[in-house]
């Protein structure tokens, strides 16, 4: 099995195909990561650079876990944007690693566009593991995997995106990733959350959230930025709970019960309330294994593991 | 390029000579002596003549002037000087060109203003500098510009930081009606700007990058122009980029204000679907807005509502491009494309006609500038531009004099070439 892209930038443009054979070999993997000896041979002397120029802890930790469990030889590099700013350039850094021999870079950094532009400076295969405010396509991906998981098909359903859908990467690959296997969106938050035009990317926007949950088989809540507050894109943290938080009150008006997704890290008590982050709708702790799955398909299918 | 001194006479032969000055075309040999025209007719006689030119049908004329570009010399000679601008701006057939005060130090002081005239002296190209509007360019005190316009300022500017504050904006424009030169404002609302790398719209949520509105133009457009009227000064606005905009421009003339207006090549001839690469050759002040903006410069360069193409040439060195989008620098070089995209964009698919696309180069750069151009006039200086409009040609590195390489043109194939310039009795083959 092979995919017809080279690299993974995002899910924009993905065909079908591609991502049904990840997620179907990400099934795969999870059977592996259930066993009492959790490591494959595949991808042994491949050498994997994971790229971190913004800090993660469980997206560059469920990568590393994903290359372990490959047998793939990693290296670590982190960095703040800021100290790229102030000396070297990120073409530099990138072209000095590569001097050393890597197959393929996993590259969080703050700024979209910033995986392509590595892409050019270095012949390795390229993995986005989110780029600013556009694209973090393994988080789509896992999320998929775990809808898919809980709902046998993604065809025709309903997912509800709620929350800061202008500054959220994960929020436009599941945009990307979700309409092209078919399923329906409806996109929920302040207007000021909203991004210019996103009508046109085929998904629906409302700013009723009670619409937004009777609508949904499932909902994504994304994490509320605290810093949003200062920038007057929100007035408080507060009015923000009472009006778009997931709420067990506002739960109980729905006929039937929600499946819950969050990517992570929760701020609890904004966005969602403990005790439905927590209860048995929510996919939240699939999700979380479901990255490494994901992950290592996505390697294993770039780097053609054997 | 090759430069030749030709102080004996030169026979121009088989020309098209363009005078949007008269608005005529025709068909003319050029005789220059002393670098003076000194006759014009079919057929002249070349007898006495050292060399004779056959141009076969190439166009001439007026020499071009650019209202915009950035030298960068003093303070960022890495980028760009007076000569290797000069050099670019003959590629691409100017013979006068206004360089931009974001210098350093900036052009807020006659000694800083005389500094351009001595060191681009002996350079082909007329260099007139436009003087900062407000001391070092903080937006908070004015620059003395009388004194500065005795120096030879042409006009004044604190390009690349717009004038926020309503007031200073006010007074800069009452006070320079003692100069008689324009005020030049970039109008781009730096709060409504804010991060934005791009023009906001379908593009930039599908990118996920910061938006910059259209709106963040238009306000300040619309705040400058009711400060004009107001002020009762004169007001140039520069790199328009938004339909709405252009719509400001147009009632404003309707209504009688002194205004004018230029547009870049660069506004013409990409949209921001450029920035789905991430190139950060695309990355300018004002960004590359949509389609329909694109349009609707089109349209205000057709009704006269905009008055000239400008380059708004900024040169930056490669590594200031060469890296995520929000650390690259905002521009790209332009005086070496600027005929050639325009002809592709407004002539080729029959916007405008040669002739009306010339005058956007000549007549209404001069006239804004307040200079007096009888170009073919005999007796006059020859100062021309020779041009092809019909040649197709791809361009590439090796047609850029500037410092700088960063342009988002290159490999594209653009039809009308300049040839070469005649300018201080210097032959100039591009």
């Amino acid at each position: 099995m092979s995919l017809s892209i080279r690299h993974l930038f995002g899910l924009e443009g993905v065909p079908r195909e591609d991502i049904a054979a990840i997620l179907n070999t990400a099934f795969s993997f999870r059977e592996v990561l259930e066993r009492p000896i959790k490591r494959v041979p595949t991808l042994q002397g491949k050498t994997i650079v994971n790229l971190f120029f913004e800090n993660s802890t469980r997206t560059r930790i469920s990568f590393e876990l994903a290359e372990k469990r490959l047998s793939a030889d990693t290296v670590n590099f982190s960095a703040s944007g800021s100290s790229l700013a102030k000396g070297e350039s990120l073409k530099d850094t990138v072209r000095n690693l590569f001097a050393m021999k890597m197959d393929c870079v996993v590259m969080r950094h703050a700024v979209p566009g910033s995986v392509k532009l590595l892409a050019q400076f270095v012949d390795a295969v390229v993995i986005n593991a989110g780029d600013g405010t556009h694209e973090h396509p393994t988080q789509a991906l896992l999320d998929m995997m775990s809808l898919q998981e809980k709902f046998g098909n993604l065809e025709g359903l309903n997912v509800a995106i709620i929350g800061d859908i202008r500054h959220s990467r994960v929020a436009l690959s599941n945009i990307f990733g979700l309409r092209t296997m078919g399923a329906n969106i409806v996109l929920c938050g302040p207007p000021t959350f909203i991004p210019f035009g996103v009508e046109a990317l085929g998904v629906k926007v409302t700013h009723n959230l009670d619409e937004a949950l009777s609508f949904a088989d499932a909902i994504n809540v994304l994490r509320i930025q605290k810093e949003r507050q200062g920038k007057g894109l929100i007035p408080s943290l507060r009015e923000y709970r009472a009006v778009f938080g997931i709420t067990r009150e506002r739960l109980e008006k729905l006929k039937k019960p929600l499946t819950i997704m969050h990517p992570g890290p929760i701020n609890r008590g904004v966005e969602i309330d403990t005790e439905i982050a927590d209860s048995e709708h929510s996919l939240i702790l699939h999700q979380v294994l479901n990255g490494v799955a994901i992950r290592m398909a996505t390697l294993f299918l770039l780097l053609g593991g054997k | 390029m090759e430069i030749k001194l030709l102080k004996d006479r030169i026979l121009f032969k088989n020309a098209i000579v363009d005078d949007p000055f008269r608005n005529q075309s025709y068909p003319s040999d050029l005789l220059i002596e002393h670098g003076k025209l000194k006759l014009m007719g079919k057929d002249l006689p070349s007898e006495g003549v050292k060399v004779v030119e056959d141009l076969k049908g190439k166009h001439i004329a007026p020499g071009f002037t650019d209202l915009h570009a950035h030298l960068r010399e003093p303070g960022h000679e890495d980028e760009e000087t007076l000569s290797s601008g000069s050099r670019a701006a003959l590629a691409g057939g100017f013979t006068t060109v206004c360089c931009m005060p974001n210098t350093e130090p900036p052009l807020d002081s006659q000694e800083a203003v005389r500094f351009i005239y001595r060191q681009s002296a002996d350079l082909l190209v007329r260099i007139l500098p436009i003087a900062a509007l407000t001391k070092g360019r903080r937006g908070e005190e004015l620059t003395d510009m009388v004194e500065l316009a005795e120096a030879g300022a042409v006009a004044f500017s604190d390009d690349g930081s717009p004038l926020v504050n309503p007031a200073v904006m006010r007074f800069a424009l009452e006070y320079s009606r003692l100069t008689g030169k324009p005020i030049i404002n970039h109008a781009e609302d730096p709060a409504l700007r804010a991060e934005g790398l791009m023009h906001e719209g379908i593009v930039s949520t599908q990118l996920g990058l910061p938006g910059n509105p259209a709106l963040a133009e238009e306000l300040m457009v619309y705040r400058d122009l009711r400060l004009t009227q107001f002020t009762r000064a004169r007001l140039h606005i520069p790199h328009v980029s938004t339909a709405g905009a252009v719509d400001l421009i147009r009632r404003a003339k309707a209504e009688g204000l002194d205004v004018s207006a230029e547009v870049t090549p660069h506004h013409i001839s990409l949209t921001d679907e450029y920035l789905r690469n991430f190139d950060a050759n695309g990355k300018v002040a004002p960004p590359l807005r949509s389609e329909t903006d694109r349009q609707a410069l089109i349209a205000g360069l057709k009704d006269g509502t905009l008055d000239a193409i400008a380059t708004d040439h900024a040169p930056h060195t490669i590594d200031t491009k060469e890296t995520s989008l929000d650390l690259a620098s905002f521009g790209m070089i332009g005086l070496e494309t600027a005929f050639a995209l325009a002809t592709t964009k407004l002539v080729h698919p029959g916007h405008l006609t040669l002739l009306e696309l010339l005058k956007l180069f000549t007549v209404n750069p001069t006239r804004i500038l307040g200079l007096t151009k009888e170009p073919f006039a005999v007796g006059s200086q020859a100062e021309f531009t020779i041009f092809d409009p019909e040649e197709w040609w791809i361009f590439s590195r090796k047609d850029i004099y500037s410092r700088s390489q960063n342009t988002p043109f290159l490999g594209m194939e653009l039809s009308g070439r300049v040839k070469g310039v005649f300018t201080k009795s210097h032959l100039v083959s591009i």
